[in-house]
């Protein structure tokens, strides 16, 4: 018999520090995967979030940098510029990229940085301890919206890749999820295209990738995948944005 | 036909392999792992046909399949 599954080259043969069942593990896999197949481990620099990912750099046996929180894209940035032979790419979750960091995605993303950005969506706060994020859907039951998120007080879900494609910098957004194999095996394409895109100069190019988080949902890996599908890609529907 | 192995101490039990394999054919372990966690492991006779579902959502990254 031969080996046709193991794991990627660049991903460090160690435990992670994540919950069962969470997202982070399949997406650094991904990266890796990627990383291995495109053949540039020696040219990949990551800049790693502030989040429940903050370490990701302790995964991942490739170059890496961590941020200020929110300001991947700003490190990113100069990396890149300073760099341009590199592949730089950023890792960041929602409270990241959508709301501390707000600014920086929005203004990287206007600049048309030549760039490759892997946004985490699980719609919620892990590192902190299950607080509403800017993605959490109405009616979702977090630390600090206990009976659920109501539009009055809090907003709507933020649908930041949906505002990023409408910019001219833009090159590429599309959303992936993780609930199922074969959804993973797109997540995987739409990662790989993003980093080929910045390789071929084509500018910046965003990967939404949807991620369970059953410790904060509060709810089994298995059930957290399932509302990943019933739920979560209602709001956040998964395909090419641009 | 295909077969898998599980690195047993990185496995954390979530299950998510066994929630997808098509053959019914992860169980889980009696005994604790390393970290106190009951892994998962192959079913013995069970008919696995190393299509990796199990592999590629494992977050653990902890099974390696062969067919």
């Amino acid at each position: 018999m031969e080996k046709v599954f193991g794991r990627p080259n660049s991903l460090r043969n160690v435990a992670t520090h994540y919950c069962p069942g969470c997202g982070h593990g399949i997406a650094h896999r991904l990266i890796c995967e990627v990383v291995d197949e495109l053949n540039i481990r020696e040219r990949v620099i990551a800049v790693a979030p502030v989040g429940c990912a903050v370490i990701a750099y302790d995964y991942w046996d490739f170059d890496c940098s961590e941020a200020a929180h929110g300001r991947a894209l700003a490190v990113a940035t100069a990396i890149k510029r300073v760099h341009p032979e590199t592949v730089v790419f950023t890792y960041q979750g929602d409270g990241d990229l959508a709301a501390i960091g707000t600014n920086e995605t929005i203004h990287a993303a206007n600049r048309g940085e030549n760039l490759s950005v892997v946004f985490i969506n699980n719609a919620i706060y892990g590192m902190t301890g299950g607080q509403m994020a800017p993605t959490t859907l109405l009616g979702q039951k977090t630390a600090t919206t206990p009976s659920g998120r109501q539009a009055g007080s809090a907003g709507f879900p933020l649908k930041i890749s949906e505002m990023l494609a409408s910019l001219a910098g833009v090159y590429s957004v599309e959303r992936a999820s993780l609930h199922a194999p074969q959804e993973i095996v797109r997540a995987k394409k739409a990662i790989k295209q993003a980093f080929i895109n910045q390789m071929e100069n084509k500018g910046f190019s965003l990967v939404e990738v949807l991620s369970p988080c059953p410790t904060y949902w509060g709810m089994s890996p298995k059930e957290a995948l399932d509302w990943i599908k019933d739920a979560l890609i209602k709001e956040f529907p998964l395909g090419k944005l641009k | 036909m295909g077969r898998i192995a599980v690195d047993k101490d990185k496995c954390k039990g979530c299950l998510l392999c066994a929630s997808v394999c098509p053959k019914e054919a992860i169980i889980t372990d009696s005994g604790l792992n390393k970290m106190g966690i009951k892994a998962v492991k192959p079913k013995e006779g069970a008919d696995c046909s190393g299509c990796a579902m199990c592999a590629l959502i494992c977050p653990e990254c902890c099974i390696t399949v062969y067919k």
